[in-house]
């Protein structure tokens, strides 16, 4: 096949390019310009031309033996991933940007273009297994490495997007990319692993959001209510530095009665107000839904498991589908579930697809909390 | 059996020729720093002066003229801010520097700095839709206070669209006022006549690996009397204005690239321009709505320069998919990280940003024959269908 293996300038893009190489494929190795952000992007005159990630990118492709070529991809990224992430945040949700970026930009626009200039395959170092099942259907499944694992980030992906994909290494563990990628004569093979949303250069994710959200924040600013007392117990500086589950960074003038720390349970962007209350009150039995996307057969029902956040536990649980609706029982409860962030619907290993969370209904009080 | 490549970017890097790889390999053996006295370094010193007769008596310059520098990007700094500098010291008031909205990024980005760093005011003069400087313009700017005015620094021959810039209107318009004018001659020498005196300019830039020399050596020529403060401090090598070790082995390639590509000019410029000219109408025969952008062929545009768009296309899946082919070009300049940007030059054209970005530069050079534009020719045709498709989606 002819493959765009896409490459970030770290280990695993790398390792994935070598493998689909040595796999018999012909690769071409692009490096996606998507950040704007002046910390990773030469400023001055030009305005163009990323520092470092794109430089390793380019030298493994040459270490590889591969053509290599940038595509500047800045555009559609902003649009689709860092406006939604800004519009997500200021109505009080909590997006994932990793998930949006493979659903809209390297399954979609990437894999689109490539498709269109002749290729046949997209490849990334995400860690995830792709298998042909017995209907004939290309199947995604977790990755080996249950610690790397990113069949989460991945739940977005269609059929059509799942059979132009490969994902190299989702048999093998990263101790031992990292020693592959060591082995090839890769340069990379020490670079740490990102961990940080790729366009908020230093992670402060809340000063970012002040800074590019300006007037079109729902808020500067209100109070921060205490759910058992209805007292107002502390302020702070914009809904939209708040995560439900959250329980660092609140600053509480207040202590609470019983001495046990809060945790943000709703935010209003509207009112500004946001709540915060005990542990148990984070607790949610069930979870709804939107959006979703299906890997393969769209389902009725499901008995299997969720993931609610990347890098988060499995619930066992039952789905149900409904046209757009997908309402999922879970059999035991989650805590800190905020609306935003993606349901991923397992089978065993198996992704059947997933939802946007729209609401969740917290155990105790069986009144919906939305967003 | 693989195709031999098809290296149609010429205005880029143009491959060393034979007569500059055999001057600069005979002294790379050699040993003498040419600022030493013994007789290792008075040999070394007389291959530098040798290189710099040559040079000069190519480009109607006298020796001391020459000052050796590591390229085009140096010789273009040096001759701003040392230019600048220098006409500041002598009268505070000269704070303006003027140019043209198509310059190289080695003249550009100086010009940035000086205004963002040290109090210039950069005036950067429209053209053309052809791509060539707005005399009009010119005039209008240097007349409304000529006092202020420090330099005017016009390209000779644009490197993306290759039109050539009226350097003799522009030099006239300076003189009248006694303001020096600097030129980037870079994509001009070997390719259409350069007189450095004739010229009337009193800084002229060239770089060695344009003109079939090695990378890293190139020069500004300067005329000896125009004072110039020094960019890179040192041993004062070239006459104070420039210090650093003479990379003696690069100025004797460089001398006699420099000889065999004015030597050969004429009759270079004659078959390159016919290549290119049969490039043009054949490329535009397959892809109908293909189009030239600058100056038509002919006398203001340098001979090997087809830069043509092709509308509903990205350039960069056109290079891409050509460079699948073994077909080698360019989106317009090159940029270090690759990121195809819409060029400056066709957005100071009246372009949109789709027309300047659905752009190809192709350069011929010495090395260029008929079947690289067959081969060309051969492959346009799919590629352009294909670049459609995937701008389509």
């Amino acid at each position: 096949m002819r493959v765009v293996a896409a490459m970030s300038g770290g280990v695993d893009s790398a390792v994935a390019a070598a493998r689909a190489v040595e796999a018999g494929h012909e690769v071409t190795g692009v490096h996606l310009a998507l950040s704007r952000n002046p910390a990773s992007y030469r400023s001055g005159a030009r305005g163009c031309c990323t520092i470092e990630d794109s430089n390793d990118a380019r030298r493994a492709a040459d270490v590889i033996g591969i053509p290599f070529y940038v595509w500047d991809l800045s555009e559609r990224f902003h649009e689709d991933v860092v406006e939604d992430f800004m519009d997500e945040y200021a109505a009080g949700r909590t997006p994932n940007p990793c998930l949006r970026c493979n659903e809209k930009i390297k399954f979609a626009a990437v894999l689109d273009r490539a498709l269109a200039l002749g290729f046949d395959a997209v490849a990334t170092g995400h860690y995830a297994q792709l298998r042909t099942g017995a209907d004939g259907l290309v199947e995604m499944h977790r990755a080996v490495d249950h610690g790397k694992d990113q069949s989460y980030v991945l739940g977005v992906l269609d059929q059509q997007q799942l059979r132009h994909s490969l994902f190299p290494l989702g048999d093998t563990d990263k101790p031992s990319v990292r020693r592959e990628a060591e082995a090839r004569g890769l340069l990379v093979a020490d670079k740490p692993d990102s961990h940080d949303i790729c366009f908020v250069a230093d992670g402060d994710n809340a000063g970012w959001l002040r800074e590019k959200l300006g007037d079109r924040a729902p808020n500067h600013g209100g109070d921060i209510v205490d759910s058992t007392t209805g007292e107002t117990v502390g302020s702070h500086s914009g809904t939209y530095g708040f995560t439900i589950g959250q329980r660092r960074g609140l600053r509480l003038g207040v202590p609470a009665a019983d001495g046990k720390p809060r945790f943000v349970l709703d935010i209003e962007p509207v009112t500004g107000t946001v709540t915060v209350g005990p542990r148990e009150r984070l607790a949610v039995d069930h979870v709804s839904g939107i959006r979703p996307r299906w890997c393969g057969t769209v389902p009725e029902r499901v008995e299997g498991t969720v993931q609610l956040r990347a890098h988060g536990a499995e619930h066992r649980a039952v789905v149900t589908v409904s046209g757009d609706d997908v309402e999922i029982d879970l059999l035991e409860p989650a805590e800190g579930i905020a609306p935003g962030q993606a349901a991923v619907i397992y089978d065993g290993t198996r992704v059947v697809g997933s939802a946007t969370i729209a609401a969740t209904r917290p155990v105790a009080a069986r009144t919906e909390v939305t967003a | 059996m693989t195709q031999p490549l098809v290296y149609l970017d010429h205005a880029a890097t143009t491959p060393m020729l034979p007569a500059a790889v055999e001057a600069m390999t005979r002294q790379l053996g050699g040993v003498g720093n040419a600022s030493s006295l013994h007789a290792s370094g008075r040999g070394a010193r007389r291959v530098v002066e040798e290189s710099r007769e040559t040079i000069a008596g190519m480009i109607g310059a006298r020796p001391g003229d020459v000052v050796f520098t590591s390229g085009g990007t140096e010789s273009d700094n040096l001759a701003l801010k040392g230019i600048f500098w220098a006409r500041r010291a002598q009268d505070p008031r000269r704070t303006r520097i003027l140019s043209t909205a198509i310059e190289h990024h080695a003249v550009l980005d100086p010009l940035h700095w000086l205004a963002e760093s040290d109090g210039a005011d950069v005036e950067l003069l429209p053209v053309s839709s052809e791509g060539v400087l707005d005399l009009e313009a010119l005039r209008e700017s240097v007349t409304r206070d000529p006092g202020s005015v420090a330099l005017v620094s016009v390209m000779w021959a644009n490197n993306e669209v290759g039109s050539l810039q009226p350097i003799a209107e522009v030099v006239a318009l300076a003189a009248e006022h006694g303001i020096p004018a600097h030129t980037d001659a870079v994509q001009a020498l070997g390719q259409v006549p350069v007189d450095f005196a004739a010229s009337g300019v009193d800084a002229l830039t060239f770089t060695g690996h344009k003109v079939g020399g090695p990378y890293g050596v190139g020069a500004l020529v300067v005329r000896r009397d125009l004072a110039v403060s020094a960019l890179v401090h040192g041993g004062g090598q070239e006459r104070d204005i420039r210090s650093g070790t003479l990379d003696v082995p690069a100025i004797a390639g460089l001398a006699a690239a420099v000889e065999e590509s004015v030597k050969t000019q004429e009759e270079h410029a004659v078959r390159v321009a016919a290549l290119r000219d049969d490039l043009v109408r054949r490329v535009v025969e397959v892809v109908p709505d293909a189009h030239l952008h600058g100056a038509p062929a002919g006398p203001l545009r340098l001979p090997g320069n087809a830069h043509l768009g092709f509308p509903g296309c990205e350039g960069d899946s056109l290079l891409m998919l050509l460079d699948a082919r073994g077909i080698e070009c360019s989106t317009g300049s090159a940029c270090s990280a690759g990121v195809p940007q819409p060029s400056h030059v066709l957005l100071a054209m009246g372009c949109d940003d789709d027309q300047a970005r659905h752009s190809l530069r192709f350069s011929l050079g010495h090395t260029t024959t008929p079947a690289d534009v067959d081969r060309l020719v051969e492959a346009i045709g799919p590629v352009v269908e294909r670049a459609r498709a995937a701008r389509a989606r």
